[in-house]
């Protein structure tokens, strides 16, 4: 049997399912606008569109545009294209049911909406398979449903407005002071007068060009790691607050989750609105409350994205317990890694919290020399109380 | 012109594209639209351009980026030398101050950098804006003007059209993220490591005289050793140079002499940490593996 799907006979044409088909890209968080559409339209005119493969590859050239979008792409265009032969029921996107199924919060009732019978807010049959044979999406069943937290039930907005300026004054507390020298700068705020001097000889002693100096802002560029592993799953709502205000209040930030993988936030914290910020951040937290395996995540992260963002300039945030289930040496080894990268690494433990915590647990122990410093943080004001602390690193 | 058309031609001029690969370009030939490619160094993101430009026989425009990158040094400049040589010539000549005024602010004074040189040739050329994201966020934006109209403001001089549409090519190694709008306007293709026949294919078309089965082993173990836990990943361009050493050395089989093959691996790891890593042991493992 073809894998190709079969659109139903009084679907509109080939611009209506491009249309649907980038609105389903919308729907599982890339940002394409109408344009795209169009470009994808022209793009399949100057391919072989009856072929699957070139169509998938002219269709991922023009709809995304960031490796992790390209790595998800063919899932994407899996799950739409190539339904096992099934006929699509909704082509067009409708605004009765726009958004996802996985980003729907416990206010909305569940539902599918490929069924021949229902709609995608009204509850289910029993067991959550297809109404009928050969015309459903497949999709997931209620049990992986219940397994899967939406992580906006955790996190208010007021939570966010507050963390976010937590996280701008720790932000400003991190960037060192300014520099006493001046530095040739585009727009400084002094006249370099030596350089303008010195480049006037080239036009015969007119300072032509007059150039400038300014204090350097030696910026200090925050990453944070979260953990987001059961053990942590209390304080996740003070934790996932501060990154989404993080990411907010400072443009270099950089935001990941760890349970058992390491996953890149960054781009879905960006977004503007932030509840939708933090409903993107719950799909890609697929595992949320599971397991621990800090060691390799943080190896993973040195391995991989420490490489392109992590350098002298950068203080790296740790929010874990420090509970792993990997041995300790793992830990100990991708922090000496981390360290060789010229940052200061900060963890930042809520057990710390406690009268008698001790970091008996080997991981937090193998990670101790690695630290800059190692503080408690339950909640955003202890976060706030950083501050000063953190100035002096 | 299909894609496979351009992979062949591609192909002729010493470059093996992957399909992916393939498509983007043609669709940013055919769409004329920028192409941003991204990809660990060393996987052949700036030879794309070159050899498009062998392929489209055109002129190859390359615009190197860095930090503190401005528009002077991308887009144009007055020639302020000769600018004032000719001032100082009129005064002598008794001309009058409009007359010398519309003279030096015109063409001939003007120096073309790479962007504004796109812009006016003749036949369209290929522009490589390499390494995008070490130029600041306000040069980013400051590109996006060029690439979605093509044109090109003096305030001096008023505003100069493309009179041909470059193919434009960014490459990025993501040190920093790029900007939406960016993306946006680009196709994106993110440039993998080649698989072992790619690779294969690769050495074959630019070192035709490797033998067959040392071709094979060189590309095995440069796949092999780009498996293990290393600092910087030995790039396409290293296997290239990896397999002249061999060949400049007269070694005939990679398994024979594991301290030659030590002492060419200098071609393939270039932190030290990586060359304490792989000692001549590991090396001799590792081409066993290969072999």
């Amino acid at each position: 049997m073809s894998r190709v799907t079969k659109f139903a006979g009084r679907d509109p044409g080939p611009a209506a399912r491009v249309a649907g088909f980038i609105a389903h890209l919308r729907q599982n968080g890339l940002r394409l606008g109408v344009a795209e559409a169009d470009v994808a339209l022209a793009a399949l005119t100057h391919v072989n569109a009856i072929r699957p493969d070139d169509a998938r590859r002219a269709l991922r050239a023009v709809c995304t545009g960031c490796k992790e979008e390209a790595e998800r792409f063919d899932d994407l265009f899996d799950g739409f294209w190539m339904d096992m032969g099934r006929v699509k029921q909704k082509v067009i996107p409708k605004q009765t049911a726009t958004a996802n199924d996985d980003v729907h919060s416990s206010r909305d009732a569940q539902g599918e909406d490929a069924g021949a019978s229902g709609s995608a807010t009204a509850p289910d049959a029993e067991g959550g398979e297809a109404d009928s044979d050969g015309t459903g999406k497949l999709i997931a069943t209620r049990q992986r449903n219940l397994n899967r937290r939406d992580l906006r039930d955790l996190v208010r907005p007021e939570e966010i407005a507050e963390a976010e300026a937590v996280a701008r004054r720790l932000g400003a507390a991190l960037r060192d002071r300014r520099s006493r020298r001046r530095i040739a700068a585009r727009r400084g705020d002094r006249l370099h007068f030596r350089k303008t001097i010195r480049q006037s000889l080239a036009t015969g002693g007119e300072p032509l060009r007059l150039l400038r100096k300014k204090r350097p802002d030696r910026t200090r560029k925050i990453v944070a790691l979260c953990d987001v592993s059961g053990s942590m799953s209390v304080y996740a709502q003070v934790f996932l607050a501060f990154l989404a205000g993080l990411l907010r209040a400072d443009t270099a930030a950089d935001a990941y989750l760890f349970h058992t993988r390491l996953v890149r936030i960054t781009e879905a914290l960006r977004d503007k609105d932030a509840m939708r910020a933090i409903g993107r951040m719950s799909l890609m937290a697929d595992g949320f409350g599971g397991g621990s395996r800090i060691g390799p995540s943080l190896m993973r992260f040195a391995d991989t994205y420490a490489k392109r963002f992590v350098d002298g300039r950068s203080v790296v945030l740790i929010l874990s317990d420090g509970y792993d289930t990997e041995p300790p040496a793992q830990i100990d080894e991708a922090l000496a890694k981390l360290r060789k990268r010229g940052c200061k690494i900060i963890w930042l433990n809520p057990l710390k919290g406690w009268a008698d915590y001790a970091p008996v647990a080997e991981g937090m122990a193998a990670a101790l020399p690695h630290l800059a410093a190692f503080k408690a943080a339950n909640t955003l004001a202890d976060l706030a109380a950083l501050e000063a602390e953190l100035a002096s690193l | 012109m299909t894609y496979r058309a351009l992979q062949e031609d591609m192909a002729a001029c010493g470059y093996v594209a992957s399909d992916d690969l393939a498509v983007a370009l043609q669709l940013a030939l055919s769409l004329g639209r920028p192409l941003l490619l991204e990809g660990a160094a060393g996987v052949g993101k700036t030879e794309v351009a070159r050899t498009l430009a062998t392929v489209k026989d055109t002129a190859l425009i390359r615009l190197q980026c860095y930090e503190g990158l401005d528009a002077a040094q991308a887009i144009y400049e007055w020639n302020y030398q000769r600018q004032l040589l000719t001032i100082r010539a009129a005064s002598e000549a008794g001309e009058t101050g409009k007359t010398v005024e519309e003279r030096i602010f015109s063409r001939e004074f003007l120096l073309e950098r790479p962007l504004l040189a796109a812009i006016t040739q003749d036949v369209a050329p290929v522009l490589l804006i390499d390494e995008i994201d070490r130029a600041d966020e306000e040069f980013e934006a400051y590109l996006l003007e060029i690439l979605s109209d093509f044109q090109i403001s003096i305030p001096e001089l008023g505003t100069i059209t493309a009179t041909t549409r470059p193919i434009v090519i960014l490459t990025s190694n993501g040190t920093r993220d790029l900007s939406d709008a960016l993306r946006r306007r680009c196709l994106y293709t993110y440039v993998e490591y080649p698989d072992r026949a790619t690779e294969l294919a690769i050495l074959r078309a630019r070192c035709p005289e490797v033998e067959a089965r040392l071709a094979d082993q060189i590309v095995g173990f440069v796949q092999k050793l780009r498996e293990e836990e290393l600092e910087k990943t030995p790039g396409v361009a290293e296997m290239l140079d990896f397999a002249a050493a061999l060949m400049g050395l007269g070694i005939a089989d990679l398994t024979d002499d594991p301290a030659i093959l030590q002492s060419t691996l200098t071609t393939l790891l270039k932190t030290q940490s990586d060359q304490a890593q792989i000692t001549s042991e590991v090396a001799g493992r590792i081409a066993g593996k290969a072999a």
